[in-house]
């Protein structure tokens, strides 16, 4: 079982860098999309109003969806990878 | 059948419901009592979660918040990137490695892993700051919905409410409420569902509310778009336009993230991850929870504006083709005769709807009478002032199904459905008080030897005792309620989130850091907040006025859980470095928290 400690610091890494990648898109349609750069996604028309309202009320809550999902789906693989689900 | 027998049908068939659940699902044993012996469905455990989340303001008032506030809908978009976006943290941050864990509260996880009772303690000295503000408005929401549709007073509603609940959190536990809150999830969502797909078809002609905000406006063939109308009318009628941003950039994205890693941080919301079998679970489910919690979130906004559109044409009958002020307003002889209408005066009745005709011309004058170009077209045409005197947030969703024409069993459905999102959202607050009582307190710190038998009794006497405070509070609320909440959110993000998460990311944060961070973030995030809105409440204490040029940097006290939070990170971590590191098992213990393999049954020592 030497090797144990080595796998399970892979597959944390590998799990850390899953979730920075998820927050980044998490972040970037929340705060980024919804509110900092809806001024400069103006132009850009969704049904009646802009992109970034779009994103502020229903965008964000959709891209989180499939975040989670596309999370646990990741992560399931990731364990099987590692031979640590149970 | 007239509507009050209605209501009480269909009121009481839900009951029923919930008790012939309780007594099905009773508890047995410690285990089922705190964490529903680790057995639910992640999809089950979803609808749960988000039955256990949307609380009777959820339920009620959500859309008129979004859709009344004056300054504009769009800068309410916190509340739904907040209370969604905080699911995402529960996933990747938090959910998994909690139910790894394996142990039934929250403080437990901070007491072990920061191996300190002195950690645990301030955990749950939060955790019960946060759990009691929340319960007195899910008290009060079930007194006020008991009030509105069976026609009795505020306070018998919440005996009623509050017997209900006792029935099925004493004896179920864990176990009990978690099957109840998967059947109150289905009848609050269709309740909110069925009269919004009828609002959507009226002003959009689409079946789906979320397209329908998206749509065209239906009454003049669909070629202007919902949005652009909305702004239109609003705007003439001298209100902020719907879709434009108002407020600070900056405090609007402190706020949105307080909503956020409040959420995530509220120990209500933590343990319902406890139930699940696996780790894996405990992931799906929190994607689950928020496809049921979008459900309602992502219609909110929009039956909010309908609501608000449909509102402003009828007092402009005039909006409807053209400008609203090329005609004449809504005139008493047509409230009075018109049946269509008849909504009006049956809401006027109920309070949450209030018109006046000032000036005495026959006719109800709605407008913003604070903006200047409408008080100039105000002084040349004779009103003497906004004549659509009252429309309450609640009215967005209560009324819809009348304004709608929909039938009798829809407003009965809609009573359901508000009495099951306060109780359900109240049972889940209530376990969290109790087993952090029955097992942190009493098993934890005063009889670390008593019996099962023993401990799930306590449980059940703590429960039984948490329900009589609630009730207590809910006849007896504080003047400050609304403001309270506020602090639940500020302290859930400055305190458990920031705790729960340096517990497993990091192995360095050692017990000086974290009870150091949650203090600081604890008393930053109480101190700026009792600056802005008096010391522990009390009216006019309150040392600085609750303005924007006052607030620090802008931050509203409602957005400062973000600083909070970062003051505990902060402090964490400096105070860790400057003493020693955790001992060699907690480090093994976060080692084995990371990783999902061999998670079990949980254990209750």
């Amino acid at each position: 079982m030497a090797e144990e400690p080595q796998n399970n610091n892979a597959y944390w890494a590998a799990n850390v860098r899953i979730i920075l990648i998820s927050l980044t898109i998490w972040a970037s349609v929340s705060f980024g999309f919804g509110i900092i750069l809806r001024p400069a996604l103006m132009g850009i028309s969704v049904g009646g109003a802009d992109l970034g309202f779009w994103f502020a009320q229903q965008g964000s809550i959709l891209t989180f969806l499939g975040l989670i999902f596309f999370y646990a789906w990741r992560m399931n693989k990731l364990d099987a990878e590692h031979g640590v689900e149970e | 059948m007239d509507q009050y027998t209605l209501n009480l049908l269909v009121v009481g068939a839900t009951f029923a419901l919930y008790i012939g659940i309780a007594i099905w699902a009773r508890a047995g044993s410690t285990a089922e009592f705190y964490a529903a012996g680790q057995g639910v469905p992640p999809v089950m455990n979803g609808m749960a979660t988000a039955a256990d989340w949307m609380s009777a303001a959820s339920f009620i008032s959500m859309a008129g918040i979004i859709a009344l506030a004056p300054a504009g809908g769009y800068t309410q978009s916190s509340f739904l990137m907040g209370w969604t976006g905080g699911y995402v943290l529960l996933a990747l941050l938090l959910a998994p490695y909690l139910r790894k864990f394996g142990k039934f509260t929250v403080p437990e996880f901070v007491g072990d892993r920061f191996y300190s009772n002195g950690a645990r303690v301030v955990a749950v000295i939060c955790l019960i700051v946060i759990s009691v503000t929340y319960v007195i408005g899910q008290m009060r929401g079930v007194g006020v919905t008991f009030a509105r549709f069976l026609e009795v007073s505020t306070d018998t509603g919440l005996y009623i409410g509050a017997a209900i609940v006792f029935a099925y959190a004493v004896f179920g536990g864990m176990k009990g409420i978690t099957y109840t809150q998967v059947a109150q999830y289905c009848v609050l969502i269709v309740a909110y569902t069925i009269p919004a797909i009828f609002i959507s078809l009226q002003i959009t002609g689409n079946f789906l509310p979320q397209l329908g905000l998206l749509g065209g406006y239906a009454p003049t063939g669909g070629d202007v778009a919902f949005l652009a109308k909305l702004d239109q009318v609003v705007t003439e009628l001298g209100f902020t336009q719907y879709t434009s941003h108002t407020t600070s950039t900056l405090n609007m994205v402190f706020f949105t993230m307080s909503l956020m890693i409040g959420t995530a941080g509220l120990p209500h919301v933590i343990i319902r991850f406890f139930t699940v079998p696996k780790v894996s679970d405990a992931r799906w489910s929190a994607g689950w929870a928020l496809v049921f919690i979008a459900l309602l979130y992502t219609v909110a906004p929009a039956v909010g504006s309908m609501a608000r559109l449909n509102i402003s044409t009828t007092f402009w009958p005039n909006a409807v083709e053209g400008n609203a002020l090329d005609g004449e307003a809504l005139s008493l002889e047509q409230i009075n005769t018109n049946p269509e209408l008849a909504w009006i005066n049956t809401w006027k009745n109920t309070g949450l709807l209030n018109f006046e005709d000032k000036n005495g011309d026959g006719f109800i004058q709605y407008y913003n009478e604070n903006n200047a170009g409408m008080q100039a077209i105000a002084a040349e045409r004779g009103w003497t002032g906004n004549e659509l005197t009252k429309i309450d947030n609640d009215m967005m969703v209560l009324a819809n199904p009348e304004i709608a024409k929909l039938p009798g069993w829809v407003i009965a459905l809609v009573a359901a459905g508000g009495l099951a999102a306060a109780l359900s959202t109240a049972a889940g607050l209530l376990l969290a008080i109790s087993s952090a009582i029955s097992h942190d307190l009493i098993k934890g710190s005063i009889n670390p030897n008593i019996s099962e038998k023993g401990e799930l009794l306590a449980a059940r006497i703590s429960m039984g005792f948490a329900i009589l405070l609630a009730t207590w509070l809910g006849l007896n609320p504080p003047g400050f309620a609304a403001q309270v909440v506020a602090l639940a959110f500020g302290l859930a993000a400055a305190t458990i989130f920031p705790v729960l998460m340096m517990g497993i990311f990091s192995k360095r944060v050692n017990k000086e850091g974290a009870i150091a961070g949650m203090l600081v973030g604890l008393i930053a995030t109480a101190i700026y907040i009792f600056l802005f809105l008096g010391w522990f409440f009390i009216p006019g204490t309150a040392m600085l006025a609750n303005t924007p040029d006052n607030w620090l940097f802008g931050i509203s006290p409602a957005s400062f859980g973000t600083v909070g939070a970062m003051l505990n990170f902060g402090t964490a971590y400096i105070v860790s470095g400057l003493t020693k590191a955790p001992p060699r098992e907690v480090q093994d213990l976060v080692e084995s928290i990371r990783v999902p393999k061999g998670a079990g049954a949980a254990t209750g020592h």
